[in-house]
């Protein structure tokens, strides 16, 4: 285990609050489980003080000098892993949703051999914190247009908490959606042949600060995310022909 | 020569003028600057000739000689429009990767 190197990234946009706990949190994990693991903050040009913070723990530290979103930001972390040659990318949000304990489990699939990319989903044992209503109906929304489009069926599609191997870095490395890419980097992993894997995790309610999806933008993120996905299949599709 | 071709005629000679110390300047890039530099042009051909406009409307079958301009002007600012856009996320893909680059070197050096 100690010879594979790990980098759990950790976008963080105002996030001062809770950002040093989720630090704390992954490197007990390194202690207890053994796992050479290490927390890569990216900082997503917070207003507060997140930078700060995340300086004085341990941890490294990406920058960035101007907002990007979510998308942006974690793969800023996917190419800083990649370069440093990590064999595993773990993204870990940095409100606190996604306890490192559930990492091993995350990381097992990848280690055996058995998957590329590895999605940790709340909803196949149904234990946790289970999110909101309007969250599931996307949910179950995006379920069925991944089946239509890639013929596979994920039970937490909007899940941020995932790994990947180095093949799979090296095609995010390449291209990475900005706004709400998790269902869309889906349809990018299956396009590209690699093969992913949901296995049941815990998570919890945020421990502080807003969800970057809520309310009117619901609606928004469902049209987006839809208008995202159909042109990457177009995309994709047109390249394998 | 009647008075408001006068005024069409220096109106666009001065717009010309502007473009061209735009460029000059380097506050303008020249690949932006074409399309204005022809529309001027176009502006400037048919101060000139008055008639044109009729002609021109005569040739695509349009009755009334306005509605050339304004379905050739709505058409070409849509088609810059969209060429803008174009540009524009042109400029936020490589923000997007100057960032990322700007924040991995600079812990780059703080690590070294």
């Amino acid at each position: 285990m100690n010879n594979i190197k790990i980098a759990a990234i950790i976008p963080a946009y105002n996030e001062e609050k809770n950002i040093s706990a989720v630090v704390e949190n992954i490197n007990q994990i390194k202690k207890i489980h053994g796992i050479n693991i290490i927390a890569v903050v990216v900082n997503d040009c917070s207003k507060d003080n997140t930078f700060l913070v995340a300086a004085t723990c341990d941890c490294i530290v990406l920058n960035l000098p101007v907002n990007l979103g979510i998308g942006g930001a974690v793969q800023t972390g996917f190419k800083y892993a990649l370069r440093n040659n990590f064999d595993i990318a773990i993204q870990v949000d940095g409100d606190g949703q996604h306890p490192a304990e559930e990492i091993p489990k995350l990381i097992a699939p990848i280690i055996n051999g058995d998957a590329d990319v590895v999605i940790g989903s709340r909803f196949i044992e149904k234990t946790g914190f289970q999110s909101s209503n309007m969250r599931r109906v996307g949910i179950n929304y995006f379920r069925y247009v991944h089946q239509l489009l890639v013929h596979v069926q994920f039970t937490d599609s909007t899940s941020g908490f995932r790994a990947m191997n180095r093949k799979a870095l090296a095609i995010v490395d390449k291209y990475y959606p900005d706004e709400y890419p998790e269902p869309e980097a889906i349809i990018l992993y299956a396009f590209n042949g690699l093969k992913i894997v949901e296995v049941p995790v815990e998570m919890k309610e945020r421990q502080g600060g807003t969800s970057s999806i809520g309310g009117l933008s619901g609606i928004y993120y469902m049209v987006k995310v839809t208008l995202a996905i159909f042109f990457t299949y177009l995309r994709l599709k047109s390249k394998k022909l | 020569m009647e008075r408001i071709q006068i005024i069409a005629i220096a109106t666009s000679i001065a717009f010309l003028f502007y473009i061209g110390r735009l460029i000059i300047r380097g506050r303008l890039r020249e690949e932006y600057a074409i399309v204005w530099i022809v529309c001027t042009i176009f502006l400037i051909v048919f101060s000139f000739w008055r008639n044109g406009l009729e002609v021109m409307s005569h040739l695509f079958g349009i009755y009334q000689a306005p509605n050339l301009v304004f379905t050739a002007v709505i058409f070409a600012l849509m088609i810059y429009l969209l060429h803008l856009s174009v540009v524009i996320s042109k400029l936020q893909e490589q923000n997007k990767t100057l960032a990322q680059e700007i924040a991995m070197i600079k812990e780059k050096m703080k690590s070294e």
